[in-house]
């Protein structure tokens, strides 16, 4: 059965893109079949950060005006045998994502994957609203910041009330994601930490992304983190995380300072 | 599998982000001037000189672009069906 996953965040900037595309990269590298749809309309960076955007060709909203069918839109992976990529569309209005016309693209796209990760754009109107309309689960991108965590506070409030889950009184599973991440400053008491944010927002931990280069050199060179350094703190972060969407239980590492070692252990486990 | 970490691991990653985005923007802006829709255009006018000849499932058409610095390129795939109607005008 399909999972559909939403990936939002309300603020802008914390790693929504990044994180679908390590997420998405590292779901399919296990041999799971993959899709991750850029809901960005006239803003699209997912085909960047995934190294295809020149190989764009169709995109969502040309399937959801029938200009094209799905498998003329889906684009391979080059890397990753089992990963595909639905572009938003650069030039079109955001108005033309319909109700009916994603969910008849997801109904499709149900058939043909085991999940389909929806990289929601920031903010709270529609095409956040339809990225996370019918997600079975979210992952809550929040950095350990005031402004984020707020914001994803009201995300959360959004999730439980608007989606089609909502609406049929079912709950969305939600999972916290926190990216960006800085060791040094969280234990010199300049950033709000892991404990502080999951008081206030009181959802289960999914993972924790350190504040790294290695993303961002990841974004410069197309290439989602998990394939270019899959060694890296990132990455191995980002693939346990994706553990725990599978469902395995491991215990949340929080990062230190010391790249490689975990001193601390969270007695939580994630999802 | 990943070309760049075997190449160019070594190297700086900001000079491929840089190439990238010029090839990137160079065709969207000339795309956001006018002819947006060109791949569109060629794509639907070559199908309907083909659709003259042998009628083909819209489905069976993959169109593949690569957008480079000096040149693109456009690949259609059509999937021409067995039963070959020999029999138009």
């Amino acid at each position: 059965m399909a999972k559909v996953i939403v990936v939002t965040s309300g603020k802008g900037g914390v790693g929504k893109t990044t994180s679908t595309a390590a997420i998405g990269a590292a779901l399919a590298q296990t041999g799971q079949r993959v899709v991750v749809i850029d809901f960005d309309v006239g803003l699209r960076n997912l085909d960047l950060v995934m190294g295809a955007e020149r190989r764009v060709v169709f995109d969502f909203v040309n399937v959801i005006q029938g200009e094209a069918s799905l498998s003329q839109a889906l684009i391979k992976d080059k890397r990753v045998e089992t990963l595909y990529i639905l572009a938003a569309s650069q030039t079109r209005d955001k108005d033309a994502l319909t109700e009916a016309g994603v969910g008849k693209i997801i109904t499709e796209l149900k058939e043909k994957f085991d999940w389909i990760i929806c990289d929601s754009p920031a903010g709270i109107e529609r095409g956040a609203k339809m990225a996370m309309h019918f997600a079975d689960e979210a992952i809550i991108i929040t950095n350990p910041e005031v402004s984020s965590v707020r914001d994803s506070d009201r995300i959360i409030g959004i999730l439980d009330s608007t989606t089609e889950k909502a609406l049929k009184g079912e709950k969305i599973v939600k999972h916290l994601l926190i990216t960006r991440y800085a060791a040094n400053r969280a234990n010199r008491g300049d950033m709000l930490n892991t404990d502080d944010i999951l008081d206030i927002l009181s959802i289960p931990l999914i993972g924790i992304i350190p504040e790294s280069e290695d993303v961002l050199k990841a974004s410069n060179l197309g290439s989602p983190i998990t394939l270019s350094s899959p060694n890296s703190a990132a990455a191995r972060a980002y693939t346990e995380a994706v553990k725990r969407l599978q469902g395995e239980k491991i215990e949340v590492t929080i990062p230190t300072d010391k790249k490689g070692f975990f001193d601390w252990l969270l007695g939580r486990s994630g999802s | 599998m990943s070309f760049f970490s075997n190449f160019f691991a070594k190297k700086n990653s900001a000079p491929v982000a840089k190439d990238r985005l010029q090839i990137l923007l160079a065709h969207e802006r000339s795309s956001m001037a006018g002819n947006s829709d060109l791949l569109q255009k060629l794509q639907k006018e070559i199908m309907e000189v083909i659709q003259k000849h042998i009628s083909i499932d819209q489905e069976k058409i993959q169109v593949k672009v690569d957008r480079g610095n000096d040149f693109s390129t456009l690949e259609i795939d059509i999937e021409v069906p067995q039963t070959n109607q020999a029999d138009e005008k």
